[in-house]
């Protein structure tokens, strides 16, 4: 007979062994795509909650200027967007997609902040791979991932969780999602955050 | 003693769970010369995408149920920078089909989004005003069929009328030129 932890078990490896490894599949990165496998899922554990005031920061962006979140206060909404790291396979296949989506981000009134734990020279080669993108990429590397500790999803290797908040003009977080690091979030769960702000 | 039993366990459990893998593992790529793998796709919701693929009803369809005798296949995503910068060439190739007396109704063009749901194919298809069907594959089931090729990835089917199919092209990366590219197919497919 199968006992629970037994099935657990097998369910658990199943799931495992069936998690490929097909993000970063573009051509644009082919060789270039640093693979560590599958990664425990969330890593960290974020105090962080939804109606919270959301902890300001400055970053140096790949554009030369630095970026504070304040600066949008009473501007704009904002998307925050962390990922782990660069030239890995489902970061690499996030970030693109977000490059065609402007005009989401234009009807809620919102603005995209891309920001991982690399520094600034290897942000920009990579997303120099991705086309011109529309949003600041930010730079979390020195002090190293202070603000990813800030918002409590530093994970114990040193890079970010695959992150989403939504911030409201107010500065007030209104959506986190600290996702499974080997998925990507399906967009429009971010749309529909971004459909809340207006209501 | 626990250790033990537990390393057993675990040894017992990938035994047990490898008879059942063959539905998440990848399969090796079709290459030129053999037939397409058999995949289920979703009839569009849309009429004029089952009336250019020839298709009636709701519900599931296979590849050999389109009326065609080339079918294009465009593995993508819309994540993939590669495809976006590749996505008004492939534009091209469906508007040059489309304008040539008798060669609408014998090449369809498909797209299939790897990973993708089915409102970011959406996003992709307003973004680059794609004409012709595309197709979620959020779950990389067809992907994983298909030898998870990198994107984009063109497969060009030849049709038989026993319904079997050929693959008389599959490449990785851009088609280059929309005008030279159908002139190959229609030369390797003898439509020509």
């Amino acid at each position: 007979m199968l006992n629970k932890g037994r099935i657990s078990l097998y369910i658990g490896i199943f799931v495992l062994l069936c998690v490929t490894h097909v993000f970063g599949a573009s051509e644009q990165f082919k060789g270039k795509i640093y693979n560590e496998g599958v990664l425990k899922p969330i890593d960290s554990e974020t105090n962080l909650k939804i109606g919270m005031i959301a902890p300001d920061f400055t970053l140096p962006s790949i554009s030369g200027e630095k970026i504070s979140l304040s600066q949008y206060l009473g501007k704009k909404n904002v998307v925050i967007s962390f990922v782990p790291a660069a030239w890995t396979p489902v970061c690499s296949d996030q970030w693109p997609g977000y490059n065609i989506t402007k005009s989401f981000f234009e009807k809620y009134d919102a603005i995209l902040l891309g920001i991982t734990v690399d520094n600034i020279p290897t942000l920009f080669a990579w997303t120099q791979e991705m086309g011109n993108l529309w949003f600041p990429v930010l730079s979390d590397f020195y002090p190293h991932g202070a603000v990813a500790k800030k918002y409590g999803i530093l994970r114990s290797k040193g890079v970010s969780e695959r992150a989403l908040f939504v911030i409201d003009k107010k500065g007030i977080i209104r959506y986190v999602d600290v996702h499974d690091i080997n998925k990507r979030p399906p967009f429009e769960a971010l749309v529909r955050e971004l459909e809340k702000l207006e209501q | 003693m626990t250790i033990i039993k537990m390393f057993f366990s675990i040894i017992a459990a990938i035994f047990m769970v490898l008879p059942a893998m063959h539905v998440c593992t990848a399969e090796n790529m079709p290459e030129k010369g053999s037939s397409f793998p058999s995949i289920t796709l979703l009839i569009p919701e849309k009429d004029a995408e089952r009336a250019y693929l020839g298709l009636t009803g709701k519900g599931t369809f296979t590849i050999p149920q389109i009326k065609a005798e080339l079918v294009i296949v465009e593995i993508y995503s819309m994540y993939c920078p590669y495809c976006q910068k590749e996505a008004p060439i492939v534009n091209d190739l469906y508007q040059a089909i489309d304008r040539k007396p008798g060669l609408k109704e014998k090449i369809k063009i498909i797209g299939i989004g790897a990973g993708n749901t089915t409102f970011e194919l959406d996003i992709f298809r307003n973004q680059y005003n794609v004409q012709f069907p595309l197709f979620a594959d959020e779950s990389f089931a067809v992907h994983k069929k298909v030898g998870e090729v990198r994107t984009p990835h063109f497969f060009v089917l030849k049709m038989n009328t026993d319904g079997s199919n050929k693959i008389i092209y599959s490449q990785t990366g851009s088609i280059q030129d929309s005008a030279r590219f159908l002139d190959f197919i229609l030369q390797e497919s003898g439509l020509k």
